[in-house]
């Protein structure tokens, strides 16, 4: 069998090999050029060097994004993973309908980001305008809760499985060791279960993390950016650089902001992962 | 053994998804560079025959459209088979999405097969493309326009494109309803009239059975091109009429009063609260007249298709949006943001069969009739057949009457992003969250921050 797979390795590796390449390293790699460029579509390009990166900082929108953005990440990633958490422990208890529970809980998540988007959009300016507040169009306070609101719905759910297989797999040994030795529920939870799913914990706040920052269906659907770009996040300000402006020279600009915005998701979640990482324990 | 088979069949299934995919991007080019070289013995050998029949008589080159408009995708389709029946050339039609125009032609055109056809809105949209436009100066559908004025030219003068249909807006007022409130449509010759007889409807709604005077002013992203674009024009065309001039890099905003107090009453006397219209769209607004709870609509001569469903023509008049400047000359808003510009880097023989299966489509009987009949266009073009639409047949009324129509400006706005700022603005300032002098100055300032980063 060794032998085979060392004769054979081609076959298994190069398919793959191929789709990577010009999947994603072709175009990831042609992109850094363009950002470098001035051009409306791919084939005729003129190389510009840095202007584009210099007009990236100059343009306050792409600021209050990033700003956005990093304070909609916080906010997500803390509120996903602590219902997730909260709700994991309750249905590993032994509940009665536990399952369907879990299911009802997971479906949010096998519904796309548009449609929610929309549906909720309706859900909650109804909410709003029987309260007389502004409408989620108005108001970037607003915007950003129901964004919040959107994204922990849709979320919770499979955070939750992540965090239900992690709590299945603490050994009932230690637990029962714990509770001998006399500890409380609150000791048992956060001396015994919550290093023990430091794994589940890591996946899942990578997840949530990056799902956040990149997040652009919802915002588009839920507020599209309105008021005037206020909630507007970095991905959508991408796009809007990209589609909304008249000339050549902003198609480079959003280029240079796509590769910038490559750079901080990439930074953050090295930091996050080596974090989250270093508290995993072996049992 | 089992597992020994599956392996095999793994890896078979694996090599043969990356062959085929290999297989077929190494055939396309070759079966192209085989068909372009066919092509271009025929082309050669035509060379000397007359080049407009060149298209008609054999199938040399293709045409591939990508339409703006999503109305008329169907009509389209038909229309090209007719085409390709008629004279044996291939032509493709793709319709973007509403809204994803330029997204769809930015990829399209990128491509190996890239559409020759496509269209630009007017100057702003035409410094995007400009490259890519052909030369349509002598070609001979700029030969059949009515007008000069339908040709946008870049600036080296060359044509870049041609309009290919007209269309007007103004206020679509349901004559049915306006009669049983006592008025009729000759009773509204000013802003003056309209905002008399709005408010009255408005305070007799009740009885009139009516929810408001205007349809809801629907301020949704997706919906409020009616007010950031349609209606915007109005305050700029006054302003370059006074100055005399159809292009600036900085607008005063002289006429923004006049947009107010339009806006004013379209929000005041409407179906519904104001605070709620950030979230009303255009098809709202189209139901609430569909359903007879509003008397005034403002939209376009191409909302007849759904309109005439439910109404006769009899029921029908769209009114000039007065703006209480020259109310007794203001004419319907008529014009266009539709112009076909052939894609210059298309293989010579494709841009001659683009060439002539546009200006088939402007000229033949069957062309012409689709065109006016079915799509429901005003085509500026001497051949056109007359349309049924009775939006259109109001505009060469009021035209012939001695009123002027309102040229359409817009297409000179300086990008998306400056109508979506007014947008903005607009919304908010419906809703109470927001004042006018944040929409004066997403028009003046934004305007000229918008111009002044284009260069």
């Amino acid at each position: 069998m060794e032998k085979a797979i060392r004769r054979y390795w081609p076959v298994f590796v190069l398919p793959t090999l191929a789709a990577f390449i010009i999947g994603f390293l072709w175009p990831f790699l042609w992109g850094i050029y363009l950002s470098f460029c001035q051009f409306q579509t791919v084939n005729k390009v003129k190389p510009v060097g840095f202007s584009n990166y210099m007009k990236v900082f100059a343009d306050p929108t792409f600021v209050h994004a990033f700003w956005f953005t990093a304070l909609f990440t916080v906010a997500s990633t803390l509120i996903i993973n602590l219902a997730a958490f909260g709700v994991a422990l309750l249905l590993t208890r032994k509940i009665k309908g536990t399952n369907l529970f879990r299911t009802v809980f997971f479906m949010p998540n096998l519904i796309g980001g548009i449609v929610l988007g929309y549906i909720w959009q309706s859900l909650l300016n109804g909410l709003l305008s029987k309260w007389g507040w502004p409408l989620l169009a108005l108001s970037e306070k607003e915007g950003f809760w129901g964004l919040i609101i959107l994204m922990a719905w849709q979320q919770i759910g499979y955070m939750m499985i992540i965090y239900i297989a992690g709590l299945q797999n603490v050994s009932p040994e230690l637990i029962e060791a714990a509770q001998i030795d006399g500890a409380t529920a609150a000791q048992t939870l956060v001396r015994i279960k919550v290093p023990m799913v430091m794994p589940s914990i890591t996946i899942c706040s990578f997840l949530t993390l990056t799902n956040s920052f990149k997040l652009f269906d919802q915002n588009l659907s839920l507020t599209n950016g309105e008021p005037a770009k206020n909630t507007q996040m970095l991905a959508m300000n991408i796009y809007d650089t990209f589609y909304s402006r008249s000339g050549p020279q902003w198609k480079g600009i959003g280029q240079a902001k796509a590769v910038i915005f490559f750079l901080v998701v990439v930074v953050i979640s090295l930091i996050q992962l080596r974090f989250t990482k270093s508290r995993e324990v072996q049992a | 053994m089992n597992r020994k088979l599956v392996s095999a069949v793994l890896g078979a299934a694996m090599a043969s998804t990356v062959l085929a995919g290999c297989g077929s991007t190494a055939s396309a080019p070759a079966a192209q560079t085989e068909e372009t070289a066919a092509e271009e013995e025929t082309a050669a050998g035509e060379e000397t025959a007359d080049t407009a029949e060149a298209g008609a008589e054999s199938a040399a080159g293709k045409v591939y459209y990508l339409n703006f408009k999503p109305e008329a995708d169907e009509h389209w389709q038909s229309l090209a088979a007719a085409y390709t029946e008629e004279t044996g050339v291939p032509v493709t039609v793709v319709t973007a999405a509403s809204g994803e125009y330029e997204t769809t032609l930015q990829s399209e055109i990128a491509k190996s097969d890239a559409p020759t056809l496509f269209q630009v809105n007017g100057p702003v949209g035409l410094a995007n493309w400009k490259d890519y436009c052909y030369d349509l100066t002598g070609s001979d559908i700029v030969g059949n326009l009515t007008s000069d004025a339908y040709a946008l030219k870049n600036d080296e003068g060359a044509i870049a494109g041609v309009a290919y249909v007209i269309e007007s807006y103004g206020i679509i007022t349901n004559k049915a309803l306006l009669e049983k409130a006592g008025y009729s449509v000759d009773d509204i010759q000013s802003f003056d009239d309209l905002k008399k007889v709005a408010d009255d409807i408005q305070a007799r709604a009740d009885e009139l059975g009516v929810k408001g005077a205007f349809a809801s002013t629907g301020m949704d992203a997706s919906s409020d091109w009616r007010f950031k674009t349609h209606l915007a024009n109005l305050p700029i065309y006054y302003e370059y009429q006074e100055d005399g001039i159809d292009r600036a890099d900085a607008i005063k905003g002289s006429y923004l009063d006049n947009y107010k107090n339009v806006f004013d009453l379209y929000i005041t006397d409407s179906t519904c609260d104001p605070a709620e219209l950030s979230a009303k769209t255009a098809d709202d607004a189209r139901n609430e007249f569909l359903n007879g709870e509003a008397v005034f609509y403002q939209n376009g001569s191409w909302e007849y298709g759904s309109l005439s469903d439910k109404y006769s023509d009899d029921e029908l008049a769209m009114i000039p949006i007065y703006f209480g400047v020259n109310d007794a000359k203001e004419g319907l808003c008529t014009g266009t943001e539709n112009y076909w510009c052939v894609n210059a880097e298309a293989a010579p023989e494709d841009i001659q069969a683009t060439l002539d299966f546009m200006n088939w489509c402007v000229s033949s009987e069957t062309g012409t009739k689709v065109m006016a009949e079915d799509m429901g266009f005003t085509i500026p073009f001497t051949t056109a057949q007359e349309s049924p639409n009775v939006f259109v047949k109001q505009d060469a009324e009021m035209t012939a009457a001695g009123k002027t129509p309102v040229s359409w400006n817009f297409t000179t706005m300086p990008s998306e992003n400056w109508k979506n700022g007014v947008g903005s603005a607009l919304t908010a300032y419906a809703a109470g969250t927001g004042d006018w002098e944040a929409v004066k100055a997403a028009f003046v300032d934004g305007w000229a921050s918008e111009y002044a980063m284009m260069q």
